[in-house]
């Protein structure tokens, strides 16, 4: 703006060393003087203001600052010179360090105790929030009329007919890739048509309800941590409680509910559609007919097959529901935190539904359905 | 005062011919209105009248059908590159106070410092932050808070140190003493009126707030209609008839206001 900020040093012989401020000193031009400023080592006996333009309250700082450290005096000021320099003088609050960080050996093996710890204690709190849950179901159980219909069925949609046309997608592609690696690696041996087997059992048993389960995580177990997470934060949650409505029934039940049933039908779904897409490869590159395909899938799956994996499907589901609305109720603070939970969400969803899924693999293998 | 702050005229913000709506629905209809150098603006009005969209408008939040705007003289509707000079020259104080939830009230303050003068140290600028917090009324332990550690009062008072942490000219206040107790509320104008003088400010204050009004402004702009209807001193806007200005100031609110306003205007006079 106006005349650069500087200073000039000069020797008057009654008082001593002089500094004299010329130029505007305002946030504009202070940021160069400053830094010279704090190399002076020199003393200074008095603070001439005389040839100073435009000043607000960061050059009044400035200037406060040098006569409090040299304890000198300021003098030709202009009135709204004296008046800044006093209002920051006055809100001087000495040097105040900003928390320091401890160093990272200490945060290191603060943070694993602290990770440790909380493991645990989310291990209980999660136990808790299942114990709540069943308890809300028998309370519904008991009086009907408190069954939320309308949320539930709007999950339903929400969870599942919206889900359509990405999980069928994503299905009819599996079943593609998994039909054309089984024909090419099968050839080698002639046994091409044992790709019907692959594709079947594989789907069915396996791959059809884990990638659903994967995909409804992603899109539904994120969006309820982050709209449970929200409504924790605009302090929705601590409303419904004032007015007696109770935030497990009125937002997690429905959630369950709708995850756990939405699950079954697009895990069957996506089997259905898995198989279509390997029948369709095989029809193109092995010129198998679909009527064939459609025998052989009868001869070669066992029906205890798709007991497996239907079985697996809803507690897939009730797994996802509970770390979304687990993550989303555990939301307190600022908005960093709904991201981190719903990260939290969708990651302990599939490592948890992995693990399980890996569990079902040999109790189902042990109990003779293999 | 430099050369080119002299060059400016007197009046701070200038609106003319501002035209908003949203859809169906005409919030501003050729809105005019001149704020001076150096006033406290009351700005009134009913619920819905566009109050905060024209403050919204004026910081260039919200671009109008049509209109100009002028802050400083400097026209805020121009190019985008050519806006960002003027807003280092003023300072907003949202309703909620805005204050960026991961960090310090004190890092929040330096957020605008850092954006605008990187050249600053960081040492000077944590300096520059500690006293606009206490110029803002806020005790020292407050700096290193983060902002859902403060009470709704402390937050407002962080948000009026990030506001001013540019030594701006112009000061923007949405609603500043809603949700304050009465004895905060007067604290706030009374904060709000020693930094004017000290700093030499031009505040645009929306309020509900009678009190605030007698207290600290001014000037009164009432907003209906899409327009400015009235813009005056109390004493001005009350000798006009409009229904909803005589609603609003001789209501039973507006009256007890006045009432206060007078008592304490004599207890001062006969102290001194």
């Amino acid at each position: 703006m106006g005349a650069p900020a500087d200073f000039v040093l000069e020797e008057r012989s009654e008082d001593g060393p002089v500094l004299r401020f010329t130029g505007d000193l305002d946030i504009a031009t202070i940021g160069q003087l400053n830094r010279r400023l704090v190399k002076l080592d020199q003393s200074i006996g008095l603070i001439d203001m005389a040839d100073v333009g435009h000043i607000d309250t960061v050059g009044a700082w400035i200037v406060y600052r040098l006569a409090r450290d040299h304890k000198c005096e300021i003098v030709n000021q202009s009135e709204s010179g004296t008046r800044l320099v006093e209002a920051v003088g006055k809100s001087d609050l000495g040097d105040l360090e900003p928390p320091q960080r401890p160093d990272v050996i200490t945060r290191v093996v603060s943070s694993t105790g602290e990770g440790v710890l909380l493991a645990f204690s989310s291990m209980l709190s999660m136990l808790s929030f299942f114990g709540a849950i069943v308890r809300a179901v028998l309370a519904q159980a008991v009086n009907p009329r408190r069954i939320r219909w309308a949320a539930t069925v709007r999950h339903f949609e929400l969870v599942g007919a919206s889900a359509l046309g990405i999980v069928g997608l994503m299905s009819f592609l599996i079943g593609i890739v998994i039909a054309q690696q089984g024909a090419v690696q099968l050839r080698q041996f002639g046994a091409e048509v044992f790709t019907v087997n692959l594709v079947g059992r594989l789907t069915i048993r396996e791959l059809g309800v884990l990638m659903t389960a994967i995909m409804v995580a992603g899109r539904s177990g994120s969006a309820f941590a982050a709209q449970i997470g929200t409504m924790k934060l605009t302090e929705e949650i601590d409303a419904m409680r004032t007015i007696g409505v109770s935030p497990v029934e009125a937002l997690v039940l429905p959630r369950v509910v709708a995850a756990v049933l939405m699950m079954v039908l697009l895990a069957f779904y996506s089997m259905m559609v898995a198989m279509a897409g390997g029948a369709f490869l095989l029809w193109i590159i092995l010129d198998l007919p679909f009527a064939t395909f459609i025998q052989r899938i009868q001869e070669v799956v066992p029906l205890h097959d798709f007991y497996v994996g239907m079985a697996k499907a809803p507690v897939f589901g009730m797994i996802i529901a509970l770390a979304g609305c687990y993550q989303g109720m555990q939301v307190r603070g600022n908005a960093e935190e709904v991201g981190a939970r719903t990260t939290a969400a969708v990651v302990q969803a599939i490592f948890m539904v992995i693990v399980l899924d890996a569990f079902f693999a040999v109790f189902f293998t042990e109990i003779g359905w293999g | 005062m430099s050369a080119a702050r002299q060059k400016e005229c007197d009046v701070a913000i200038r609106i003319s011919g501002l035209t908003n709506s949203f859809g169906d629905q005409i919030v501003h209809e050729d809105l005019a209105l001149d704020v001076n150098l150096g006033e406290i603006l009351g700005v009134v009005g009913g619920s819905g009248t566009g109050k905060s969209v024209l403050m919204r408008s004026i910081i260039g939040l919200q671009v109008p059908d049509t209109g100009k705007i002028e802050v400083l003289g400097e026209s805020i509707l121009d190019e985008e590159e050519e806006d960002v000079s003027i807003r280092s020259r003023w300072g907003v104080l949202f309703q909620g106070g805005a204050l960026f939830s991961t960090l310090t009230v004190a890092e929040n303050v330096m957020v605008p410092l850092a954006e605008f003068y990187p050249e600053i140290s960081p040492k000077l600028r944590r300096e520059i932050a500690l006293y606009k917090i206490a110029l803002s009324g806020l005790p020292a332990e407050s700096a290193d808070k983060y902002p859902s550690e403060l009470s709704g009062g402390m937050k407002k008072r962080a948000g009026l140190a990030r506001a001013l942490a540019l030594d701006p000219d112009v000061l923007f206040l949405d609603e500043p003493t809603a949700g304050l107790d009465p004895i905060g509320a007067s604290l706030f104008d009374q904060l709000t009126l020693e930094l004017q003088r000290t700093l030499g400010l031009t505040v645009f204050l929306i309020t509900h707030d009678l009190d605030t009004l007698h207290e600290i402004c001014d000037r009164v702009a009432v907003l209906a209609d899409g327009k400015v209807i009235a813009i005056g001193t109390i004493p001005q806007l009350l000798a006009m008839d409009h229904p909803w200005i005589q609603e609003y100031f001789n209501g039973p609110r507006g009256r007890a206001a006045a009432q206060g306003h007078d008592e304490h205007a004599r207890r001062q006079e006969s102290k001194a």
